[in-house]
């Protein structure tokens, strides 16, 4: 037993009369690649707000990496990661000098974080464009600053929410593997995706959301053996039907 | 407090300001473009010339046997190069040109003026004895800055009449409504206003402290700090520490624009440093003006309207626009914070005053604690209501 990363408990929140989260009940082990999938909606998002301190919860706990993540938020802001899903970058900033500004907030220590924006360019291949302006970069290019600004901090638990939208095949093929390296390193990646080819290709186990609700958990290959799907797409769209939805 | 944190946030804020085109107009070329043109249209680029007036002067001392010093009085007018002095027959006549705008103040010399001088001479020690008289000074309402040139003129032209040279007591037996002594022959139309333009500028950090934050909670950008360890105090010290750098920026650009134009205020270096002190004081309370904007607004956009409710009263009733307000708009002047920076650096830089003055210090307390106390609500209100 690895002991748990993430633990959520009849986690509810309710924004007015709509129930983005309804009474959800979900653990994730250290070191484990989890993906949490569900239709525009259905309530990822504002899982992982509530898991990073970003929003309280109506009711319900959470804990990450051990600590309650509404009574000991700075605690766990030091071992977390955010990759968010709308690009949030510094258009005026270089690339280089976005992942640094990242790293001096978390407060990395000057000659490791120098060491490591280099690392994070050069394994997201980033290197050549590091000192031009974000906002010159490409769509695929500013997602990935937008991850390494999310991983300066090396963090133990990495939320990784939607990373490689708008990535053509190659950026999309590098960044998996740069998520399997964190894997291989022990860490915890929480990945929501669209894409079930993504997640079928990464992910340890996954959990599928939808209305709030958790209607289905486990590894890619017992989903489909259960709902005797070819793939995790097809075990998508049993699971949510095939009416088009909207986010919140 | 972590200063890597606070650096990194001061640091990212000044090199968006200077790449980003939009900024780096508000904060530079903004102050560059109207210093020059304030300069070159209000006489301190293009040579250090005193910007003139025309002056009605009604002399009511024509046959008393003191009359040489009414003339004296004229005389001395005309020496100061600033008022160009048109005598009038009647009081009706002048009041008719000022009117019509074609003098800017009609000065009525009694009657009883060559007594006046005379009585003092007789008896300098002995007040009492002085017939006492009074100048009366029109003015034109609507040019604030001849309003508030002109009055302390004529005092001096009075003072030099009466005492012949250097004043030997406070008090004389004519008397003129302002009281001000002033070396008016020095000072352009900038001079009065520069002082005001200096707070002026520094109101525009209420526009884009409000623009960056909607903008960066627009873009996520502030939802994405908060995934950090970097505390709100954090954030907040960041940003205000970088403006308090941008409005010195700004300030000196200015002072660099109107020294290069000509302006040369009678002042040491010391004075300069608590210019600098008060306002960067000011741009504190700029910054907490500027999160009560972006508080309210939704969007960047509208960040900017809402910016400008707190900029438009203060500059009106608080920099060098105020000249020539109602009594009852110079009254709620007085609730303005920018109006004790300008009232502040009025004193340094025109009236000559000692920077220990009693006047400069209160200004300086009262923009203190305006300042800090509307930072405190501002940071307040965008930590309760501004964040998401």
């Amino acid at each position: 037993m690895k002991g748990m990363a993430i633990v959520i408990q009849n986690l509810s929140k309710k924004f007015e009369d709509v129930t983005a989260v309804n009474c959800l009940n979900l653990e994730i082990e250290k070191g484990e690649l989890f993906g949490l999938l569900g239709p525009n909606g259905a309530g990822k998002t504002t899982t992982i707000k509530i898991l990073c301190g970003l929003l309280e919860p109506t009711s319900g706990s959470t804990s990450v990496g051990g600590y309650n993540t509404q009574k000991e938020t700075e605690r766990v802001k030091t071992l977390i990661g955010v990759c968010p899903q709308d690009t949030a970058v510094y258009q005026h900033l270089s690339g280089r000098e976005n992942i640094k500004l990242f790293g001096d907030l978390h407060a990395v220590p000057k000659e490791k974080l120098k060491a490591r924006v280099e690392e994070l360019l050069r394994k997201l291949s980033l290197l050549d464009d590091a000192n031009r302006r974000a906002g010159k970069y490409s769509g695929g290019m500013m997602r990935r600053v937008n991850l390494a600004m999310a991983l300066i901090n090396d963090p133990e638990i990495a939320f990784l929410d939607e990373p490689t939208v708008g990535m053509d095949p190659q950026s999309r093929r590098a960044v998996w593997d740069f998520i399997r390296e964190l894997k291989n390193q022990g860490k915890t990646v929480i990945l929501t995706t669209h894409y079930m080819e993504e997640a079928q290709e990464l992910c340890d186990r996954v959990g599928v959301i939808d209305h709030g609700i958790l209607i289905a958990l486990g590894s890619p290959d017992q989903l489909k053996d259960k709902f005797k799907a070819k793939n995790l797409e097809e075990v998508f769209i049993s699971l949510t039907g095939r009416g088009i939805r909207e986010g919140l | 407090m972590n200063f890597q944190r606070i650096w990194a946030l001061v640091e990212k804020n000044l090199k968006t300001v200077t790449r980003e085109p939009g900024m780096l107009f508000m904060i530079v070329l903004f102050p560059v473009i109207l210093t020059l043109v304030f300069g070159v249209s209000f006489g301190a680029i293009g040579g250090n010339e005193p910007t003139s007036y025309q002056v009605g002067v009604v002399n009511m001392d024509t046959s008393s046997p003191y009359r040489e010093w009414s003339s004296y009085f004229i005389g001395n007018l005309t020496l100061t190069k600033i008022l160009n002095v048109q005598i009038y027959s009647t009081n009706e006549t002048a009041q008719n040109d000022l009117v019509q705008g074609k003098i800017q103040a009609v000065i009525i010399v009694p009657e009883n003026f060559g007594w006046s001088c005379r009585s003092f001479w007789e008896v300098p020690n002995d007040p009492a004895r002085w017939t006492n008289t009074t100048l009366q000074l029109y003015l034109d309402s609507g040019l604030p800055i001849a309003t508030a040139a002109i009055p302390p003129i004529v005092q001096q032209a009075l003072v030099k009449t009466i005492y012949v040279v250097q004043p030997t007591m406070s008090y004389g037996p004519v008397a003129v409504s302002n009281p001000s002594l002033i070396k008016a022959s020095r000072f352009t139309m900038f001079d009065y206003m520069a002082p005001g333009m200096f707070a002026f500028f520094a109101l525009f950090l209420i526009m884009t402290v409000s623009q960056s934050f909607t903008f960066e909670r627009e873009k996520g950008l502030l939802r994405r700090i908060y995934t950090t360890p970097t505390s709100s105090s954090e954030l907040m010290t960041g940003e205000a520490v970088s403006n308090m750098v941008l409005g010195m920026i700004q300030v000196a650009i200015v002072i660099a624009m109107s020294f290069v134009g000509g302006y040369r205020p009678p002042v040491d270096v010391a004075s300069f440093i608590l210019a600098f002190i008060v306002l960067a004081v000011f741009s504190l309370g700029c910054v907490g003006f500027g999160l009560i904007a972006a508080t309210i607004a939704k969007s960047s956009g509208a960040a900017t309207g809402i910016a400008f409710i707190f900029i438009i009263p203060q500059m009106m009733l608080g920099t060098y626009v105020s000249g020539g307000l109602s009594g009852l708009a110079q009254l709620a002047g007085k609730f303005v914070p920018s109006y004790y920076v300008t009232d502040a650096l009025t004193s340094l830089f025109l009236r000559g005053a000692p920077i220990s003055s009693s006047t400069i210090m209160l200004d300086l307390a009262v923009v203190s604690v305006s300042s800090v106390a509307v930072l405190l609500v501002g940071i307040m209100l965008f930590k309760k209501y501004g964040k998401a």
